[in-house]
């Protein structure tokens, strides 16, 4: 991991206004290859509008995005694509009354000669789709046909992953992918977003649990307000750190010493 | 296609029960003059008009959007067809591609329309019945000084879009079985197909997987722009005039029809073959009705309950078939093989391909 390669995507001084509002303030990342980069924040930190510009939904109102070094505006969510850069949204982005075999290949389905016709090869989605998910761990899935809105959160979620990793994506953006999870399927998750990097993916990791996020990150931002508030790598802060910044700070102290005193207890227990 | 393990959890198994409900029902009641030929190809015959506007409007539904401006489209492709050759005297063969060329271009329109303004269909569409409709008629009033105009139809025209097989079936249905083809065809077998499919599950979602959207939701509005123009122009064939004010009922009845045919309202989910049988539902309790020497407007009411009754066993339906499905399987059976504790280290297994 060395921090003098060109990063796949630098965000460079990236602000986007929303009528007189400031959603992203001057934000600068790096996102490398073979890497966690976990974005923490509050509820309306700019997490969401952080992400919808690297997947080309929303333009930076200024600042500018390079890719490998070259500047390269993401204008719509096709250039996105091309680019390698797959958004998985929180509950898998998928489309629960499609069949997986269906659903799986929105956009980029195969297709084999029919006479003088091409058609959806439908036979070789569903080997696809149950081959690719058997290979994260789902190994429940044996049929393509079965609806996407009969899996469990964690393995839609896996199947959005399997999708964009299929499809050959560069940047996995996963926005809050454990954030309706129980433990197990958490864990799950995390799993395959270390299988991702593993791979030589760059992940980009949206969460508000700091205990997902110190699991798999190597490197973090966190925002507050539309701003980077701060940027360290893995272990160079403590996880009290990370939850105070999250919480802007200030208030948590506040809060937890409230508490202490309500309860009798000390902080709250962690585990790093 | 037909695996009987899985049938019920298909989308057209309810719209199947309702076509096997209603037949039996009046086959009941209006025995023995519903099962006369005569009385089959009275609804077979309603059945196959309406599924000309059903079909390509059970596209636009399973997309995700409501097309409510077919009364409209039929009226404007008709009274196209009807003034070329009828009032003009232009041979068929520009009078007929012209009044589908007319149903096809408004059709788009509503497809630019929806896609330009993000207004909802049922809004873009319900202007366009109104607005079209107004049109219509002055157009019409305008050059013929009437509202209904006569047509003298080739042999051509008569023997392929008009006309009845033995003097009682009409070659509409033939047009239907094509109709049905098609469509069919779109959404099973092409990649267009899932387009639909994943644009009205969720277009946000379809738009990020690269589906042009825009594209799709035109080419579907021309699709029952050109469905309904096709029934227009047909019926003008078959009875050899057109009215200004014609097609109106076919707003609802295609709703009717592909609702009962198990498409949900929302989008997503539904399939050609339900809405083949929603048609032919429809068909049978409005044209049925007759043969039970009831008074027909006991029809309506029927109708309006199946609606009801449809839309709640789809609900059911589709609940089952978003339920589990191997039935081997118990719900407690999770995905993982591996145990994961909460302090799951995660390097190890992480390149298990």
């Amino acid at each position: 991991m060395n921090e003098k390669r060109t990063p796949y995507i630098s965000v460079e001084n990236v602000s986007k206004v929303f009528g007189g509002y400031a959603a992203l303030n001057d934000v600068s990342l790096e996102i490398h290859q073979g890497e966690v980069l976990c974005l923490l924040g509050d509820n309306g930190a700019g997490k969401s509008t952080l992400i919808k510009v690297l997947a080309g939904f929303h333009q930076p109102t200024s600042g500018i995005i390079r890719i490998e070094g070259r500047e390269q505006p993401i204008s719509s969510p096709r250039d996105a694509a091309a680019l390698g850069i797959s958004t998985v949204h929180q509950f898998g982005g998928t489309f629960p009354l499609m069949a997986l075999e269906r659903s799986f290949f929105v956009g980029m389905e195969p297709t084999k000669r029919w006479g003088p016709f091409k058609v959806f090869d439908r036979k070789k989605a569903g080997e696809i789709v149950v081959r690719e998910m058997q290979a994260m761990g789902i190994t429940r899935i044996t049929d393509g046909g079965r609806l996407v809105g009969s899996l469990s959160g964690g393995e839609r979620q896996v199947s959005a992953i399997a999708r964009a990793v299929f499809f050959g994506a560069k940047v996995l953006v996963l926005d809050e992918p454990t954030a309706a999870l129980g433990v197990k399927e958490s864990a799950h998750v995390l799993r395959i977003i270390m299988q991702a990097k593993n791979r030589g993916l760059a992940v980009v990791l949206v969460t508000h649990n700091v205990t997902h996020a110190m699991t798999v990150g190597d490197h973090f931002a966190v925002l507050i307000h539309g701003m980077k508030a701060d940027d360290f790598a893995k272990g160079e802060r403590t996880r009290a750190e990370i939850t105070d910044l999250m919480a802007g700070g200030e208030a948590m102290a506040e809060l937890e010493a409230e508490l202490a005193e309500l309860s009798g207890a000390g902080k709250p227990s962690t585990s790093d | 296609m037909l695996d009987l393990k899985s049938m019920t959890r298909r989308p057209e198994f309810a719209a199947f029960v309702g076509t096997l409900f209603v037949f039996i029902f009046f086959a009941y009641f209006g025995w023995p003059t519903f099962v006369t030929s005569l009385v089959i190809a009275g609804w077979l015959n309603v059945a196959a008009e309406l599924g000309l506007i059903a079909l390509p409007v059970a596209l636009v539904m399973i997309a995700g959007h409501l097309d409510l401006s077919v009364g409209s489209l039929l009226a404007a492709g008709a009274m196209t067809y009807a003034i070329i050759t009828g009032y003009f005297g232009l041979p068929d063969i520009i009078g007929l591609p012209a009044g589908l060329a007319v149903g096809t271009f408004f059709g788009f329109l509503n497809g630019l329309i929806v896609t330009k303004t993000k207004l909802s269909s049922f809004i873009v569409t319900l202007s366009m019945l109104f607005g079209l409709r107004g049109l219509v008629f002055g157009v019409t009033r305008l050059t013929t000084s009437t509202v209904l105009v006569s047509v003298e139809v080739s042999e051509m025209v008569r023997s392929t879009f008009g006309g009845r097989i033995y003097k009682t079936f009409e070659n509409a249905i033939v047009l239907w079985v094509i109709m049905a083809i098609v469509v069919s065809w779109i959404l099973y077998k092409t990649i267009y197909g899932n387009w639909i499919f994943a644009l009205g599950g969720d277009e946000t979602a379809a738009r990020a997987a690269g589906v042009p959207t825009d594209r799709v939701t035109i080419w579907l509005f021309m699709g029952s722009g050109f469905g309904a123009a096709l029934l227009g122009v047909t019926q003008v064939a078959l009875f050899g005039s057109a009215q200004v004010s014609a097609g109106q009922s076919y707003v609802f009845y295609s709703i009717i029809a592909v609702v009962v045919g198990g498409v949900l309202l929302t989008g997503g989910y539904g399939s050609p073959v339900g809405v083949i049988f929603g048609t032919m539902t429809f068909a049978i309790v409005s044209q049925g009705i007759y043969s039970t020497g009831w008074d027909s407007d006991w029809a309506s009411l029927i109708l309006g309950l199946l609606l009801l009754v449809a839309v709640l066993s789809n609900n059911t339906f589709r609940r089952l078939a978003l339920s589990a499905t191997d039935k081997a399987e118990t719900p407690k059976a999770k995905p993982k093989p591996n145990q994961a504790p909460s302090e799951f280290t995660v390097t190890k297994e992480a390149t298990n391909e």
